[in-house]
């Protein structure tokens, strides 16, 4: 790790967005994961993301595991809320927190053993609901934090190390989330940042659970020849479904010239996703030939990358439950607590 | 892993806004950037590059910060030669290029530090080069002892010159004795500073001694002539009733040496000056302790188009002496014989059609001021009655001398020409460099060389790296503001013109000034064929100056990095492509030389070595010969 604090001083002409800040100011403490991992890209990301979408970094609460991956949250918004839970328990104590401030944005941060191995069940349950998140995983295809054994994301044949080939079936977290019921799902490189940062406003931008699979090179264990998730396999095979860009609801929307290539998806906030699209066969509004059109490129192996699928019209946990639309800390204890006399009510219209 | 590129450039890029994109061997962009040529990483020491005698200025402020003042000193005096009195008196043209006054608001009080290394040094006698044992047999004169002549001498005494320095003053030093008054720099400094050039081998100090002829000089067979002479004749203002109020109106400059000298110790209540560059501050800070209580400056120009430099002014109204602009002077007005005022005519700062500035009569009635005193510093001029016109020395239609720019030889080959002498009033460290050069033309010329081949720098470039995380050098540096120079109680510095008004950093506040360095002398090496485009570098740098990017020409290639890179007198430095066919682009512009890139790299493809570059002198350019 780096031993210094980051100077203070920045470029003369940042940038500053609509609450005057610059990208510096979404900054955490200087990252202690090793020199050179994609973790700290996808972090350098979010800042960005947040920076260019005016978000109030008190706005945000970034709920992680455990793992490398997991530590991140510490290295972006040091001035935002956040919860490092137990390893793979994430989902819950980000579906609770949602549960009681549904006022604030929700963003999971997790890894590839955090959320395909030990939190298996805990990420499908989670999109199940239709938790009001982004939720990132950080994927290198190892326990980059235990030392680099193969995580459940590790592709059949992907080379350790040492050299020696990983003999299950990989769980794919894509395919998975659009079976769950995710309403937007996006798959990107840590490597590839222009990409990344769109994906990130996008999702910020969408009601419902968002997921993004993130490959992000274990620059310590994982980055070697013969592995499936190194910088240089990556670059090879990585097919981009298409060019997204974030569009906020007040910016003006251009006719746009080519309207057989470009499709502008409307959001519930009133953001706009322009599509450029690049693979032909490719829907990003219909589940089914989503799927399809994952499981056809991977076994091409292929990575595709892009914003895969988005519903725009979809409802969060707190649609579907009818709960109160107030975060649970501005409603008086009357409101929390009625008395004895509503939940006799209540049970009577139980029985 | 050529396979991995290949694949990209064979399908078409879908993206062309990914990490994956652009193309490599691009015929328009630019360059790989030739590290190798000493000049590049030179011009990224911001100071050391506009320094005229290019001091290794981030090498003396570590050791200062490391407590080696004597060390710290001899950088300096190696490179400047007069460290004690450059560090009260120099017009530091590195602190405009001090890349901190580009990142936070102002740079690093360099001239000021250097002030540190002199009053805290040890016994430096041991240090200075060993006198030479015996003569080389060749014979040179200097004209004038100020700081070019003095370095002259310097870089030539240890080689067995004998050096004849003739000054028409008593005591060298020049016009740094002459005419910076002694609240700025005390004498025992220059004493000192003098003393150790003059004590340097076979030296003969002929002062006291005018020269009146150049022929005369010529047929005393000296090998060759160096001139130092200065620009010794102040401007006069010939205004109605200069004649008449003549006793009470002065010239700035033999007014200033006349106090220098002890010939005059007092001046009028009310005091008007003339001018607007440092002459006219000297003046009233001098005629403030010699009885003035109301002195004024009058300047024609604005506030802001005064030559003076910003910290003279400062000071000059921190003690009282209020400015005043847009003010041309029109008479002397006088009564019996004796100066009354001076009356001026206002105007106004005009555009020209051809856009330029002009002062033109505002219309408005002339505005008169008393006064008991004025002196004109209204500019210094060179003059040169002493040297005939036929001894072989050509003269411009500006009755200069022709000068060569970069060996300082006149159309006689025998004579130099440096200072003030060479093309007209600069300052102390301009002639300390114009020393420097013309000596090595002197002796090339005296060993019968080509004086237009210039010796080549020392140049030194070494890694850092100490530990995975550390450096050799202190990367962590300080947020705090420049530091002021502590100031003698006014009151008391008012009263002893001998006073020195700025008593200096303490140690303390030194360490705390140097913090603020950047040490732009570390240089980020870059290797490509490590980079493996994690983008980690990219990510860190907190001043947003790392890019990868396709290539292009540099107009456009400046707009397309992580932020805009403006500052064109600011070189990117480029890398071959990558393994993605991108190129490496870094702005050199607000670099800290943190050294993060290097330690978030996780292939070492960055590296912090320091560029140590030094000029070679006449001296070491013969010893190494020999
Ligand atoms: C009032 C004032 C304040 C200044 N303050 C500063 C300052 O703070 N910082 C700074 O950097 N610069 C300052 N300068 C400018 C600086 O002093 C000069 O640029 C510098 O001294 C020039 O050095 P030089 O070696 O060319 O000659 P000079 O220092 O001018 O020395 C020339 C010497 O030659 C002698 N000489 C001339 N003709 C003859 C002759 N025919 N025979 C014998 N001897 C002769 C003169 O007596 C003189 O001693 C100031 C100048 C003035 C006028
Ligand atoms: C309950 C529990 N089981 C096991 C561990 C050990 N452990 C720490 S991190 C980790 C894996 C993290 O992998 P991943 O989520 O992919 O993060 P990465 O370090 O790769 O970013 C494991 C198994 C733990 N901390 N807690
Ligand atoms: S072990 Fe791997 S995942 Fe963890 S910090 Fe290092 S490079 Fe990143
Ligand atoms: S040393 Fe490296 S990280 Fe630091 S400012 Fe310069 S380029 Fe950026
Ligand atoms: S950190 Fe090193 S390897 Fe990574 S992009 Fe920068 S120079 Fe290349
Ligand atoms: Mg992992």
């Amino acid at each position: 790790m780096t031993y210094i604090t980051k100077p203070k001083l920045h470029h003369p002409k940042l940038p500053v967005n609509a609450l005057g800040f610059t990208h510096r100011d979404y900054e955490g403490s200087v990252s202690t994961l090793c020199a050179g991992c994609g973790h700290d890209s996808i972090s350098a990301a979010i800042i960005q993301a947040c920076f260019e979408i005016d978000l109030p970094p008190h706005r945000l609460a970034k709920l992680s595991g455990i793992g490398c991956s997991s530590k991140t949250p510490t290295y972006f918004l040091g001035q935002s809320h956040g919860f490092n839970t137990v390893h793979g328990r994430m989902p819950s104590v980000l579906t609770g927190a949602n549960l009681a401030n549904r006022d604030l944005i929700y963003m999971g941060v997790s890894g590839d053993g955090d959320s395909a191995s030990i939190g298996l069940g805990q990420f499908a349950h989670c999109i199940r609901r239709g938790v009001n998140m982004v939720y990132i995983v950080e994927n290198n295809g190892v326990y980059g934090l235990t030392k680099g054994q193969f995580s459940a994301t590790a592709d059949k044949g992907s080379k350790s190390k040492k050299g020696v080939a990983n003999p299950d079936s990989p769980m794919d977290l894509v395919s998975l989330a659009l079976i769950a019921g995710a309403s937007f799902v996006g798959r990107s490189f840590s490597g590839d940042k222009r990409q990344l940062v769109e994906l990130i406003k996008a999702a910020i931008g969408h009601q419902g659970s968002a997921f993004l699979d993130v490959i992000s090179p274990c620059i310590a264990f994982n980055n070697h020849a013969g592995s499936t998730k190194s910088f240089d396999y990556v670059r090879e095979h990585n097919e981009a479904a298409n060019a997204l860009e974030f569009l906020e609801g007040r910016q003006e929307i251009t006719i746009d010239h080519d309207p057989g290539t470009t499709v502008n998806v409307t959001q519930h906030d009133g953001s706009v996703l322009r599509l450029r699209k690049l693979a032909e066969d490719h829907d990003p509004t219909d589940r089914t030939s989503v799927m399809n059109f994952i499981q056809r490129h991977n076994a091409r192996g292929e990575i595709v990358t892009g914003l895969l699928y988005v519903e725009p019209d979809s409802e969060d946990l707190h649609h579907r439950l009818g709960v109160t639309k107030r975060p649970l800390n501005s409603l008086s204890d009357a409101e929390l607590c009625p008395g004895s006399g509503a939940l006799q009510k209540i049970n009577e219209g139980l029985r | 892993m050529s396979a991995g590129t290949e694949t990209l450039e064979q399908r078409p890029a879908p993206d062309k806004r990914k990490s994956g994109g652009g193309h490599s061997g691009d015929a328009a962009g630019m360059p790989p950037t030739d590290i190798s040529n000493p000049a590049y990483f030179h011009k990224v020491v911001d100071c050391q590059w506009a320094c005229p005698a290019h001091t290794p200025v981030p090498e003396y402020i570590r050791l200062i910060a490391a407590g080696r003042y004597t060390e710290a000193y001899m950088v300096n005096w190696k490179s400047n030669v007069l460290p004690g009195i450059l560090g009260r008196t120099c017009d530091r043209p590195c602190e405009p290029a001090c890349r901190r006054g580009r990142v936070e608001e102002e740079p690093v009080a360099i001239c000021r530090l250097k002030r540190v290394a002199a009053d805290n040094k040890s016994d430096i006698s041991a240090l200075l080069p060993p006198k030479p044992a015996k003569k080389n047999g060749k014979r040179i004169a200097l004209i004038g002892a100020g700081p070019a002549a003095l370095t002259v001498v310097r870089d030539l005494a240890p080689l067995g010159y004998e050096l004849v320095v003739y000054d028409a003053d008593k005591k060298g030093g020049g016009m740094i004795r002459s005419q910076i008054p002694r609240f700025r720099l005390p004498e025992e400094v220059i004493d000192e500073e003098v003393g150790y050039i003059l004590d340097r081998g076979f030296v003969e100090t002929r002062f006291g001694t005018r020269i009146d002829s150049m022929k005369q000089l010529l047929s005393e067979n000296y090998d060759a002539v160096f001139v130092g002479s200065g620009a010794p004749r102040g401007r006069d203002l010939e205004l109605p009733g200069r004649k008449e109020a003549a006793k009470n109106i002065h010239i700035g400059i033999d007014w200033l040496s006349n106090v220098s000298f002890e010939h005059i110790d007092k001046i009028g209540k009310r005091v008007i000056v003339l001018g607007g560059g440092n002459t006219a501050m000297d003046c009233c800070r001098t005629s403030r302790r010699l009885g003035g209580d109301d002195v004024k400056v009058i300047v024609r120009s604005g506030f802001d188009e005064m030559k003076a430099s910003p910290w003279e002014k400062e000071d000059a109204m921190h003690e009282g002496i209020p400015i005043f602009n847009f003010l041309v002077p029109k008479e002397f007005t006088h009564k019996n014989g004796k100066l009354t005022g001076v009356t001026f005519e206002k105007v106004v700062a005009k555009q020209d059609d051809k856009g330029r500035r002009q002062l033109v009569p505002s219309g408005e009635p002339d505005q008169h001021f008393e006064c008991d005193d004025v002196l004109i510093a209204v500019g210094q001029e060179n003059a040169f009655p002493w040297i005939e016109r036929d001894c072989g020395i050509e003269f411009d239609k500006w009755n200069m001398p022709k000068v060569n720019e970069t060996t300082f030889q006149s159309t006689n080959p025998k004579v130099f020409f440096g200072g003030d002498a060479a093309f007209g009033p600069k300052n102390i460290i301009w002639a300390v460099a114009h020393g420097h050069d013309a000596a090595v033309s002197i002796d090339k010329f005296c060993n019968g060389e080509d004086v237009s081949k210039r010796p080549p720098p020392m140049t030194n470039l070494v890694s850092q790296k100490m530990g995975i995380h550390e450096w050799s050098y202190d990367n962590d540096i300080s947020n705090e503001l420049r530091h002021k120079v502590p100031m003698r109680d006014q009151k008391i510095a008012l009263k002893d013109i001998r006073a020195e008004v700025e008593l200096g950093f303490d140690q303390k506040l030194g360490y705390a000034e140097t913090q603020r360095c950047l040490n732009c002398d570390v240089q980020t090496v870059f290797s490509a064929p490590l980079c493996i485009e994690c983008d980690a570098c990219m990510d860190i740098c907190p001043v947003d100056c790392i890019s990868f990017t396709p290539n292009a020409p540099e107009p456009d290639l400046r707009q397309m990095l992580s932020a805009p890179a403006d500052n064109l007198t600011q070189d990117l430095y480029v890398s071959v492509p990558l393994k993605t066919s991108r190129v490496l682009v870094k702005d050199e512009d607000v670099c800290l030389h943190c050294g993060l890139c290097a330690e978030r790299c996780p292939t070492g493809a960055w590296d912090m070595q320091k560029f140590l570059l030094e000029i070679t002198h006449a001296t070491e350019a013969r010893c190494s010969r020999a």
